[in-house]
């Protein structure tokens, strides 16, 4: 008889051959993330922790980020609208996993080509933000003209490296579509597990760019 | 939709043996020789931070005598030391080197589970080492600004290599980094995934287990020192201000304005303290199948030890702030941490117990690997027993910054896992090689080095508690410390030389083993484990020939009662020779 209760879950993991019914590369990706996980809580602490610290007055977000359309400023709307494509892209990624399954080649790399393109006009949205804080605001990471230094310190410093894993993710996204493209996968049994795992990578970086977008432009 | 495990596969990946001198020995795929690669950088470097240990000790044991080491170079030497020593040789090695070698082998795998990864994981490791090894030849010489790289010191004019030696240790850290995640999450796959039949997480044996833990807790803790490396970079580089807060140095201002340092030591220490368990974890492991095998008895309670390697394991991570108790924090998180702390004498006195139960009407076999092992269970013991006074705030801070700290952490992470090092690779030296060492020279090996080290750090202790502050060029005039100490402090460094000395013998002994050693037994102990099963040694490419091995009983069926051999291999099936106590779970 199968043991139940917390013994099952123990059972369960410490099976025979694999701890998990997945491919190696699935389970490589889980592990990977949770490292990552780390890299991107030690960055959002250590950016509370330098907040809490400094002694000069915050930059206020709601100020610092807005965008001005015939005069008026619209507080948050390039960071709505970035957030809004990111998570859409999650969208289209699901989709080109669930068509991976299904084998439909063809879907699969259309889908992943809109992931990858919204991606790229979320890293370009990211560049025109950038490009706005460095000329017209003044903002440095070694300094600003609204308050402590560690605004612009903090925040080059993290979205800088959440825009490096977006453009890493465009980059891997377009490699495995154009592979799901080419048969590359047809001459390897025909499994197309490498869509999901390209997915997870995305969802994660969507939902580290959730956190991001919370402790930095709604604090 | 279900996934075929490797060894369900009927048809088994086909292998291409590489051919060329190339592909079998330096851009090699094969665990096996990257865990000699690994370990043959690591040692490497190692005897660079012994030797710089040996300058150090000339400086403190004799001081004014020699010079050609003045302060700059002292700091320098005890930074290089102190990096070098705990991370790029005990972290590469356990895990680069022993957890190559020994996971695939003792789950039954055939490799990796991703090979090429693996051997980037290496290449990058070099060019961390290399990057390091050049800081000692730029303007400026390497960091001196201690292995913990505290700022605002760190970073600014007065600190030994602040123009381009904390760059390059900065930049090789983050190098470093990168190249443990990649052989770390080969490592955790090949364990959780890999396995061959019948190998349950339960029956593998203690090794992996230990490395399997501090593998994780590598790709936990590591990602701490990676954002701290990289926020004192920009500080460094372009003047932000991270942990730099408004400063004067030497009469000038840097422009720094509000960070906090103490937000640097919060970073460093969330690493830091795991990074003890991920040396101390893997020779937990490997000191528990050493005592085993040559004491020809099971490791008493398997279960427990497992779960002791999880629990220390989990507590690593709550426990940091211990090492600052003297930062100025709130007397209450010294109250938790303090409690965390000594926590974790829990689950490690039940491994202490577990080894020494071990050896209990034992049937044991003094051979080298042996005697380090047993020497392992003193030198842990002791360095744990200090660890509870440091644990203690009360009693830590008097005792902070003194040659007490430096006696306790070199003690239970220094000569412990180094034991177990000398202890792992005599052990396992027959199957990497397919020769035998020398066992009179292996003896006098570890006679002097084990005698060795206590005869440094027990009197370092005493030391401390006269209160002779640690990383100190020279003492001067100081009317508190009698006489007796420089004398105590001439007779550490004699005996220091002499252990630095002492390990031309392990040299010796590996270069006649590999030139004129006999040719091994591919199973020279008895041992069960499946690593000694394989059908060549040393193992060739693949490492099991055409069939996976199959497993049918735990790691630990020695001296079974109704069996004729006092050993029973993992692989021997349950109805051809019984089955001692098993956790496996049936299938």
């Amino acid at each position: 008889m199968e043991p139940i209760g917390t013994e099952g879950v123990v059972h369960d993991f410490s099976r025979d051959k694999q701890a998990f019914g997945m491919p190696w590369g699935k389970a490589m990706m889980w592990i990977f993330l949770l490292s990552d996980t780390f890299i991107f809580s030690c960055f959002l602490v250590g950016y509370m922790s330098v907040r809490l610290a400094t002694t000069d007055p915050w930059p206020i977000p709601s100020e610092v980020f807005a965008l001005s359309f015939g005069g008026e400023p619209i507080p948050l709307i390039l960071i709505a609208i970035m957030t809004f494509i990111l998570i859409t892209s999650s969208g289209t990624m699901a989709m080109a996993v669930n068509m991976g399954y299904r084998k439909d080649r063809k879907k699969t790399f259309w889908l992943m080509v809109a992931t990858a393109a919204l991606g790229a006009s979320f890293v370009g949205m990211q560049a025109f933000e950038w490009t706005k804080l460095i000329v017209e605001e003044g903002v440095r990471p070694w300094g600003n003209p609204m308050g402590a230094a560690q605004f612009g310190s903090s925040f080059f410093m993290i979205t800088g490296f959440h825009g490096m894993h977006v453009s890493a993710g465009v980059i891997y996204l377009l490699v495995i579509a154009n592979r799901v493209r080419n048969g590359f996968y047809e001459k390897r049994g025909g499994k197309y597990e490498i869509v999901e795992i390209t997915g997870l990578y995305w969802h994660f970086v969507d939902l580290v760019w959730v956190f991001i977008f919370a402790f930095f432009y709604l604090w | 939709m279900g996934y075929v495990a490797i060894a369900d596969r009927d048809h088994e990946i086909e292998h291409h043996d590489p051919q060329t001198f190339i592909t079998k020995y330096v851009w090699s795929q094969d665990h096996k020789v990257i865990a000699i690669q690994y370990a043959g950088t690591a040692i490497f470097v190692g005897v660079i931070a012994l030797i710089l240990s040996a300058m150090m000790r000339l400086q403190l044991g004799f001081p004014d005598t020699f010079s050609f080491i003045n302060p700059e170079n002292y700091y320098q030497f005890i930074t290089m030391h102190g990096m070098i020593m705990v991370i790029y040789l005990l972290t590469a090695l356990f895990l680069g080197g022993f957890g190559n070698y020994l996971i695939p082998l003792m789950c039954g795998s055939r490799d990796m589970v991703f090979p090429y990864l693996n051997m980037l994981s290496y290449w990058v490791y070099l060019l961390s080492v290399i990057i390091l090894l050049i800081s000692f030849f730029v303007p400026g010489g390497s960091t001196g600004a201690g292995w913990t790289l505290y700022p605002p010191q760190a970073i600014l004019p007065g600190t030994p290599g602040v123009e381009w030696g904390i760059l390059l240790m900065l930049g090789s850290l983050a190098v470093f980094i990168v190249a443990f995640t990649m052989g770390g999450l080969n490592y955790v796959t090949t364990v959780l995934q890999a396995r061959c039949r019948g190998m349950t997480l339960m029956r593998m044996p203690l090794s992996v287990w230990g490395i399997f833990i501090a593998t994780i807790l590598g790709l936990l803790a590591f990602p701490a020192l990676l954002v701290s490396a990289i926020m004192m970079l920009l500080d460094k580089t372009i003047a932000t201000s991270f942990f730099m807060p408004a400063i004067s140095s030497m009469g000038v201002d840097p422009g720094h304005t509000g960070g906090s340092p103490i937000l640097f030591q919060h970073l460093f220490w969330f690493f830091g303290h795991p990074e003890v368990y991920i040396v101390a974890l893997p020779a937990f492991g490997i000191v528990s199948d050493l005592l085993s095998t040559h004491a020809r008895k099971n490791i008493f309670g398997y279960r427990m030890m497992v779960w002791a390697i999880i629990a220390i394991g989990g507590l690593s991570f709550i426990v940091w702030a211990h090492h600052m108790y003297v930062s100025g924090m709130n007397p209450y998180f010294g109250f938790f941490f303090a409690t965390t702390t000594l926590i974790i004498a829990v689950p490690t006195a039940i491994k202490v117990y577990n080894w020494v139960l071990t050896l209990w009407e034992g049937n044991i076999h003094l051979r080298v690997p042996m005697l380090f092992a047993i020497a392992f269970i003193f030198t842990f013991i002791h360095g744990g027993l200090t660890g509870l006074f440091l644990g203690n705030v009360t009693i830590d801070l008097p005792l902070s910054d003194t040659y007490f700290v430096v006696a306790h952490f070199h003690m239970v992470m220094g000569v412990s896992p180094v034991l177990v090092v000398f202890g792992a690779i005599y052990h396992w030296w027959p199957k990497i090689t397919g020769r035998m060492y020398n066992e009179t020279l292996g003896k006098w090996h570890f006679w002097m080095t084990f005698l060795g080290t206590y005869s440094i750090y027990l009197p370092m202790h005493y030391l401390g508690f006269a209160g002779v502050p640690r990383r100190y060029f020279a003492m001067g005039n100081t009317d508190f410390l009698p006489e007796s100490a420089q004398t105590l402090n001439a007779s550490i460094t004699l005996s220091a030389l002499f252990v630095a000395a002492t390990q031309i013998l392990f040299f010796v002994n590996v270069f006649w083993s590999l030139r004129k050693g006999p040719k091994a037994d591919p199973n020279p102990w008895d041992a069960t484990t499946l690593e000694w099963q394989t059908p060549d040694t040393p193992p060739k490419h693949g490492n099991w020939g055409h069939d996976l091995p199959e497993c049918h009983r735990w790691a630990y069926d020695y001296s079974v009662p109704g069996y004729e051999d006092d050993f029973i291999p993992q692989n021997v099936p349950a109805d051809v020779a019984p089955v001692g106590r098993d956790h496996g779970v049936e299938h």
